[in-house]
């Protein structure tokens, strides 16, 4: 496998709801990209995109709808789509084009455009339950993230508190985001005094909807030191799906990020992790998710993670810092961009290049995951310079 | 100092913008209907809940008694066997308590709020539950690892689905 890195990167600003259309916004994302390591499209071999599900945007087969504002007309384009995991994962597909050895250049665009959908996109995850057994009882998307909440804080004997800490660092982090779709600070107090939606999901225990896209360029190791004097290597990819009967495995722990981080950290050749990471950007759709996902990233051991958090250790001076873009709960959460918004921060944290959110310390290796589907799947990217 | 991180694009759009007719919407809807066939296992795990009892599936290698019940384990990869009758009962292996709709409207003041559970079914597997729903149960009363039963509907109303069980209710000490 040929040695692959990231050589530029792009974002819109993510909002609750964008003028521009879905084909429009991965355009702004995948232009930005390419002008920020001067590339044009025609340097381009092939393009690997992302948006998750079409019933969003009501078009059936959305990638195809997509491909103009990817840059992928008449070239080798592939959609992935693995829901919440998407951003993450059209990296590593991405990847997989470029270490190949078939193409040299791969221009990853992932884009979301939730707010299309009338009268909440909420509603659409429905259809994610099992149409026989599951979908008789009219659930709602929070109700598995309830559920996990409430197993993975009893399981340890964490509290509402305790997850609200992980909100407040999310959040806080990504006022400092030029895309962010939020304007104000929040308390460990409002966090717990927002409404209760489903106990013990309060409202700013999760991110919000948004619009956006996000964009990287890959190259190949010699074509990369040609494009830029800094080029952020992708040392490992991994990704595990599990099954979808998930109310059959205990939630508590996130099983199919365990294989995913070992896959890439094994590629990486990281023994420590916990050691050895400098900037995690775990994927954070809810404030526990991101204490969770540093579990299963093997950052934290099981159930001292709060621990961890208070103790200012996630914190962007911190030893090891969580979301320092501001994640999804800081930043937005358009979903399949939101990934690849995390691929972005690595790129410009480990170049020294994230303006007022840089992690001091000169950072070297960091990871980036996004999970999705039913409690199922991850993708994780470790990257390094 | 120049920003190095490049953005563009993302233009927020206010309520007051569309309300106002400063931006051109178009609208559509779509009714889309399916009829899903209930497959091998599931079809006998619906009739069985029709006469109001809990069937399971046994795989013949790693053991595990399945529910819902699959014709093949997903572990061993291999035909499962025998069907198993479980009981109605179980233990809450997490909850909570929803004021959402399924389309992320609030339910109305006054009215219940959901209570999703997953609930480890006795005489499967370890471990092994389904999503249903709890009642008779204050909210606050609720607390994982608590025993609870099937409410079923009465024989004349049930239609061989998963809503043929009302939901699961706490069991008394003695039960």
């Amino acid at each position: 496998m040929r040695k692959v890195a990231i050589v530029g990167a792009g974002l819109t600003r993510f909002v609750r709801r964008a003028l521009e259309t879905p084909k429009e916004l991965s355009y702004e994302a995948a232009k930005t990209a390419l002008d920020s390591c001067g590339l044009r499209l025609e340097d381009i071999d092939c393009v690997a995109h992302g948006t998750a599900p079409d019933a969003f945007d009501g078009i059936h087969q959305n990638g195809e709808y997509m491909v103009d504002g990817c840059g992928g007309w008449n070239k080798p384009t592939m959609r992935v789509y693995v829901g919440g995991a998407t951003g993450v994962h059209a990296v590593v597909h991405g990847w997989h084009h470029v270490a190949s050895g078939l193409f040299d250049l791969c221009l990853v665009v992932c884009e979301e455009k939730m707010s299309s959908a009338m009268p909440h996109a909420q509603g659409f995850f429905l259809t994610i339950f099992d149409a026989i057994t599951e979908r008789a009882l009219q659930p709602n998307l929070l109700w598995i993230f309830a559920l996990e909440m409430n197993r993975y804080m009893q399981r340890y004997g964490y509290t509402k508190e305790d997850m609200a800490l992980a909100a407040v660092n999310n959040k806080n982090n990504g006022q400092l985001h030029p895309s962010s779709q939020f304007k104000t600070e929040v308390t460990v107090e409002d966090i717990l005094n927002s409404e209760t939606m489903a106990y013990p999901v309060s409202r700013l225990d999760v991110s919000p909807v948004s619009d956006g896209a996000a964009a990287v360029v890959l190259a190949a190791e010699p074509v990369a030191r040609r494009i830029t004097d800094k080029p952020v290597w992708i040392e490992g990819v991994g990704w595990t799906l599990d099954t979808a009967y998930w109310a059959t495995r205990d939630l508590y722990y996130p099983r199919y990020l365990d294989r995913a981080a070992r896959m890439a950290y094994e590629m990486a050749g990281i023994r420590e992790p916990a050691k050895q990471i400098n900037i995690a950007e775990p994927y954070d759709p809810f404030d526990y998710k991101a204490l969770h996902h540093m579990e299963g990233l093997q950052l934290a051991p099981r159930g001292k993670t709060v621990e961890l958090l208070r103790d200012g250790h996630f914190a962007r001076d911190g030893n090891l810092p969580m979301c320092p873009s501001g994640g999804l709960l800081g930043v937005g959460n358009p979903i399949a961009a939101a990934g690849t918004m995390k691929v972005c921060e690595l790129f410009w944290q480990l170049r020294g290049e994230a303006d007022q959110r840089q992690v001091p310390g000169n950072p070297k290796l960091g990871v980036a995951q996004a999970w999705g589907d039913l409690m199922q799947v991850s993708s994780v990217v470790v990257a390094g310079i | 100092m120049e920003q190095k991180v490049k953005v563009s694009g993302g233009t927020a759009l206010t309520e007051e913008m569309i309300q106002s007719g400063k931006v051109f919407l178009t609208a559509d809807s779509l009714d889309c209907a399916y009829a899903w066939d209930t497959g091998v296992a599931i079809s006998r795990y619906l009739a069985e809940l029709k006469k109001g009892k809990i069937i399971g599936k046994e795989c013949r290698a790693c053991k595990r008694v399945m529910i819902p019940p699959r014709m093949f384990c997903e572990l061993c990869f291999r035909p499962s066997g025998d069907w198993v009758y479980l009981q109605d009962s179980g233990v809450v292996n997490t909850y909570s308590i929803c004021y959402v709709n399924w389309d992320a409207s609030r339910i109305k003041e006054g009215e219940k709020p959901y209570l999703p559970a997953v609930i480890e079914i006795d005489g499967a597997a370890e471990g092994m539950g389904i999503m249903h729903l709890l009642g008779e149960v204050e909210p606050e009363q609720i607390k994982i690892g608590m025993r609870v039963k099937a409410v079923w509907k009465p024989d004349s109303e049930r239609t061989g689905s998963i809503t043929d069980i009302k939901y699961f209710k706490p069991l008394s000490k003695e039960g």
